[in-house]
């Protein structure tokens, strides 16, 4: 991760985005990656993906993420770490890609975190840690 | 019992308190924070609450992904979380297991049951996280335990479960082949899924199996080609286009079928990504369609001129994907492709640079070189290293094929060498020594080059650059004798800056300079020998022979064959500047035998040449070597030291001896024996050897000598040669020149036929050079006997004349096999040595695991029934449904081979060659069996759902219409022509 970081700190602007990553993690393998003001998404893809596509998925994720945090920042991602794995979890499965509408995906989430929350309100203790996700 | 619990669960940090904690700390005490935090998991995960275990997992969970820290301890408490009621805990376990679960972790048997049971949940999200836990994790057991379980939920009515569990299929095939057999059926009927999400789900899974073994897809094409004419989705038409571009391969008349859609998507298509992929399908796949070739091109030179740099390097990219099939579509981009060798995009620059090596030729490599030279000096010192690396790497390619003008190239080297970030030393020492090696004529050139760099003192503190200066060093040494002035090149050589060298390389200039030495002192001693050597040259000669071929033929051969008389003529011509130019001249003119002006330019320049070497001149040379080399005595490398001691060795009897030589030569007393000027003579005649290139292949070219066994196990050794001496070296060196240039034709036994047809093949162009220049070959007996003759002990350059003689033989060998040249060539390219070199056999293609071909072989089983069923709801069009079956049948029978296959990768080949020739002769077999195919079909029926039936009835009977002539394609020749 520090090495991905390091290459990707060292490109400018307005350069490609694509990494050739085959010396960080092994043959037919590159990065993507795109940043929106401060948050870098990096995608790592094999020749059975479409390059472009990738970049098209970053934008469904972010959006995704928008939709959810509504104007999504750093801490946003920091603090809900269980929720962006769930976001992540329903746009990519096992390494596939299965569902490239954001809509789709935060009906999905909701459904989830409704669910998580119904789970967790019998809990006295986890009462603030929902209070987070509901924001 | 239940107090600390509680205590522990009312004060536990959550996960948030911890990220929080986690951000208050500076990085110096973060992680003695973190070994705190993960001291509390430690404790809390053992509790009994659930509630607090699963918060303690879900920290660490945090900390693994982000802090890397080590969870794999904690696999059973995940299990024991993932079987709690409670959704949110549940999700925190699976998430632990997909983090941390692998092959090895032997609890994880222990999940069969919870997820058996999760996957059969009604809740869809329990279902969908034990999915996808399973399609993280699955390992062998698993994936046979639950493959029953996966085949129900791929018939499930909830698309949201549907899909991953689709997705899972695959995990579940590549750890369980077997579960083909069950579930792909149900995969394939979801191909014609009106939900665009289970089919783009179907066909991620087939584009990932496809990339793997193309070849068990090949009868799914009618369904892809449904799919890539249908379907506006483009997420599914880039997986369906992979999937072709693999087919088309295989599959000629399908590529036929297919290209013209993939045109019309290209032209229609507005998403960049969709066109790129039908772009990179036409470049890779099916490239021999002019139209669609042309088309993609044009479309790549969109991509080219846009602003957005990643559609610059995609296009680039595909570029190079062409490139070897089709230079010219990089041509017409030629001037887009240099441009942006001065982009600020890393990639970009290096896909540009890629494709302008890839047009290289020997028409242009001057032009070319010039251009990335000059991109080169303006570009920062990581990319024009990448430049000079791959002009290097292109230029040595095959031997320097490309290259005519060696002396242009040699020159270049030289300035690639100057260049200030160059850090390809290595590259061009080898470069520099291995022309030097192969090329005869441009050793001139060589040693004007190397001097060069050698005088720069400049030069020296560059670290990067000493290499190159080694090999400058060597080459001048070696070839001495073309050098304008040889004082000059000792003056470098001993340089005081010298001392920034590494001793490697400083043992190497020392070397030179003894060599240089000792041509300086033959020169001196023996002015006459030159002399009395060069009108020998002509007696040698046939003039029968050399009258009928060219002069520049002649001067090639003899300067292979008589290396000492022609050594020293080109001594005499390296020593007179001003006669240089008129002799060379003279020798190639006069060798048609012209003795008389050969003569008498040779003595001219004899005479010359000892006005050159006076006494004086001699004498201040020993006064330099002992007073720069003394010193070096005492140096702590022994490569140095050994040497310095050789050359100081000789100084001293030079020095003792010469005054007494002097005293002779003045009164003109011939045959005087003075024990120094033996010795030099020795030295020269060693050093006049030519050192040749050797094969990587000769070691193992040396026969084995009869009666010799060759124990595998070598430790067996010492006990049988305990007491017996091990063979002298010198023996196996001298036993190589008596079975001639013929070496090669003795060969291991287990060397392969292909390589003994080398080998014959160059003993017959042996013998038709010996039948063209026979006697020439006689004067390499003489040397042998010569270097043979030397004392034995005395002679510290021994070694050096036996390997000498051993490369003597295989250059000999060598010279049988320089090509012929090519004519038509307005300047002639010189004559580049190349070895018989054998390269080792690679194998290429790597196997794939045998996993594939489990799952290919059990596709192909399978694929019998589907072909079946998918028949079954076609039209009732009869003569189609024929075909299908034929196509069907012709599949089944490779397939039965296929099974067992599983473990011989090699007959894969055999099989697909089985199902393209003999197809046309089966189809008429096929005709009697068809009758058990109907039987066949009547089963299936049975089995197949009636949900078939849908309202797109209509629009796939179009599509059937086009499919069924695909269907055929693969099997039935005739019907498409």
């Amino acid at each position: 991760m520090r090495r991905i970081y390091a290459v990707l700190c060292s490109r400018p602007e307005s350069v490609c985005n694509f990494i050739e990553a085959e010396s960080i993690s092994g043959p037919d393998t590159r990065f993507v990656y795109k940043h929106y003001a401060t948050l870098y998404f990096v995608f790592l893809f094999d020749s059975s993906e479409n390059e472009l596509t990738m970049l098209d998925l970053i934008q469904v994720f972010a959006e995704t993420l928008e939709k959810c945090f509504k104007n999504v920042c750093e801490l946003d991602l920091v603090f809900n770490y269980s929720k962006m794995h769930t976001i992540l979890d329903e746009i990519i499965f096992g390494g596939q890609v299965l569902e490239t509408n954001s809509s789709e995906v935060m009906k999905a989430v909701e459904e989830i975190s409704k669910l998580e929350t119904a789970s967790s309100a019998l809990s006295l203790v986890h009462k603030s840690v929902s209070g987070w996700r509901s924001r | 019992m239940a107090g600390p619990s509680l205590m522990d669960s009312l004060f536990q940090r959550s996960l948030d308190d911890l990220i929080k904690g986690l951000r208050l700390h500076q990085p110096t005490s973060e992680s003695t924070f973190i070994s705190k935090s993960l001291d509390e998991i430690r404790r809390e995960i053992k509790s009994t609450d659930p509630q607090t275990k699963s918060t303690a997992l879900q920290k660490l969970n945090y900390l693994h992904s982000l802090h890397g820290l080590d969870m794999s301890w904690a696999a059973f408490h995940a299990i024991e979380v993932i079987s709690s009621q409670n959704f949110q805990q549940k999700k925190v376990g699976y998430l632990a297991a997909s983090l941390s679960f692998h092959s090895s972790t032997d609890v994880i048997l222990l999940l069969t049951n919870q997820l058996r049971k999760d996957l059969s949940s009604n809740n869809v999200f329990e279902v969908s996280l034990a999915l996808e836990c399973l399609s993280m994790i699955c390992t062998v057991d698993l994936a046979r335990d639950l493959t029953p379980e996966i085949f129900t939920l791929l018939g499930s009515t909830k698309s949201f479960i549907k899909k991953k569990a689709i997705a899972t299929v695959l995990r579940i095939f590549e750890k369980y082949p077997d579960a083909v057999r069950v579930c792909f059926k149900r995969l394939i009927e979801n191909l014609e899924s009106n939900d665009v999400g289970i089919v783009s789900a179907v066909m991620g899974v087939f584009c990932e199996l496809a990339l793997k073994e193309p070849k068990s897809y090949l009868p799914l094409a009618p369904e892809f080609y449904r799919i890539l004419v249908d379907s506006r989705n483009n997420w599914v038409l880039i997986k369906v286009l992979k999937v072709f571009s693999k087919l088309a391969i295989l599959e000629p008349r399908l590529a036929k079928r297919v290209v013209e859609p993939i045109c019309e998507h290209m032209r229609r298509s507005g998403a960049k990504s969709l066109v790129f992929e039908c772009v990179r399908t036409i470049l890779s796949s099916l490239s021999e369609y002019e139209s669609a070739l042309k088309l993609a091109v044009e479309k790549v030179r969109e991509f080219l001129v846009d602003d957005d740099p990643n559609l610059k390097y995609l296009g680039l990219q595909a570029l190079s994907v062409v490139s070897l099939k089709h230079l010219w579509a990089v041509l017409e981009n030629k001037d887009l492709v240099i441009k942006s060798l001065s982009d600020d995009d890393p990639n970009i620059k290096l896909e540009a640079l890629q494709l302008v090596m890839a047009m290289v030729s020997e028409d242009n490599v001057h032009e070319i070189c010039k251009v990335l030279i000059s991109y080169a000096l303006k570009s920062e010192p990581a990319f024009c290293n990448e430049i000079l690396g791959s002009i290097l790497s292109t230029c040595c390619r095959n031997v320097y094929e490309i290259i005519i003008d060696f002396d242009w190239y040699v020159s270049l080297l030289g300035e690639i060498s100057r260049i200030p970030h160059c850090q390809n030393g290595e590259e061009i020492e080898k470069q520099l020594i291995d022309i030097g090696m192969r090329v005869k004529d441009v050793r001139s050139e060589l040693v004007r080059v190397g001097r060069e760099l050698l005088i720069d003192p400049a030069l020296l503190g560059n670290p990067v650059i000493h290499r190159i200066l080694s090999a400058a060093a060597w080459v001048s040494g070696e070839y001495v004798e073309l050098s304008k002035n040889p004082f000059e090149l000792m003056e470098a050589l001993l340089q005081p800056r010298t001392i920034l060298l590494p001793p490697s390389i400083r043992a190497i200039y020392v070397q030179s300079a003894f060599k240089v030495l000792i041509f300086c002192l033959y020169s001196y001693l023996f002015p006459d020998e030159a002399v009395a050597s060069s009108p020998s040259l002509p007696v040698d000669l046939d003039p029968g022979v050399t009258s009928s071929i060219s002069p520049k033929e002649f001067s090639e051969s003899s300067d292979v064959v008589v290396t000492e008389p022609l050594a020293d003529r080109e001594m005499d011509e390296g020593f007179n500047p001003r006669d240089i130019s008129q002799s060379l001249e003279d020798v190639s003119v006069g060798n048609g035998g012209d003795t008389v002006i050969a003569h008498e330019q040779t003595s001219c320049s004899a005479t010359l040449k000892k006005d050159y070497f006076t006494q004086e001149s001699i004498v201040k040379l020993l006064d330099l070597v002992e007073r720069t080399l003394c010193p070096l005595m005492g140096t702590h490398e022994v490569e140095i030291q050994e040497r310095v001691g050789n050359i100081r060795g000789l100084t001293e009897l030079i020095k003792q001896e010469l005054p007494e030589f002097l005293v002779h030569k003045e009164r003109n007393v011939e045959g005087v024996k003075v024990k120094a000027l033996e010795i030099v003579k020795l030295m020269h005649d060693a050093f006049l050897e030519e050192l040749g290139p050797v094969s990587t292949s000769a070691q193992e070219r040396v026969p084995i000598p009869e009666g010799l066994m060759l124990m595998e196990n070598l430790g067996d050794l010492e006990g049988i040669c305990g007491d017996i001496q091990l063979p002298i070296p010198s023996q196996f060196c001298f036993g190589m020149p008596h079975s001639g240039g013929r070496e090669s034709t003795s060969l291991f036994n287990q060397q392969t036929d292909e390589e003994s047809e080398t080998s014959y093949e160059c003993t017959s162009l042996l013998a038709e050079h010996r039948k063209r220049h026979g006697l020439y070959y006689l004067p390499s007996e003489k040397l042998e006997t010569i270097s043979n003759a030397c004392p034995p002990a005395k002679d510290p350059q021994q070694s050096d004349d036996l390997n000498d003689d051993g490369q003597d033989l295989v250059k000999l060998t060598e010279q049988s096999l320089v090509p012929k040249k090519k004519p038509n060539r307005a300047k002639p390219r010189p004559v580049v040595v190349k070895l018989d070199e054998v390269d080792g056999i690679t194998i290429a293609v790597s196997k794939p695991e045998s996993k594939d071909y489990l799952i290919s072989g059990a596709v192909r089983e399978v694929l019998l029934g589907n072909e079946v069923s998918s028949a079954q709801h076609k039209l009732p069009d009869k003569s189609s449904n024929k075909r299908r079956e034929k196509d069907k049948l012709d599949i089944d029978q490779p397939s039965d081979t296929k099974e067992n296959l599983a473990n011989v990768g090699k007959s894969e080949t055999s099989t697909s060659k089985k199902s393209k020739h003999h197809i046309p002769g089966k189809e008429r077999k096929h005709k009697s069996s068809r009758k058990n195919a109907d039987e066949r079909e009547d089963v299936q029926k049975d089995k197949t759902k009636s949900g078939h039936h849908n309202p797109r009835h209509k629009a796939r009977q179009r599509a059937d219409d086009n499919v069924d002539v695909i269907a055929q394609t693969p099997v039935i020749p005739d019907f498409l022509l």
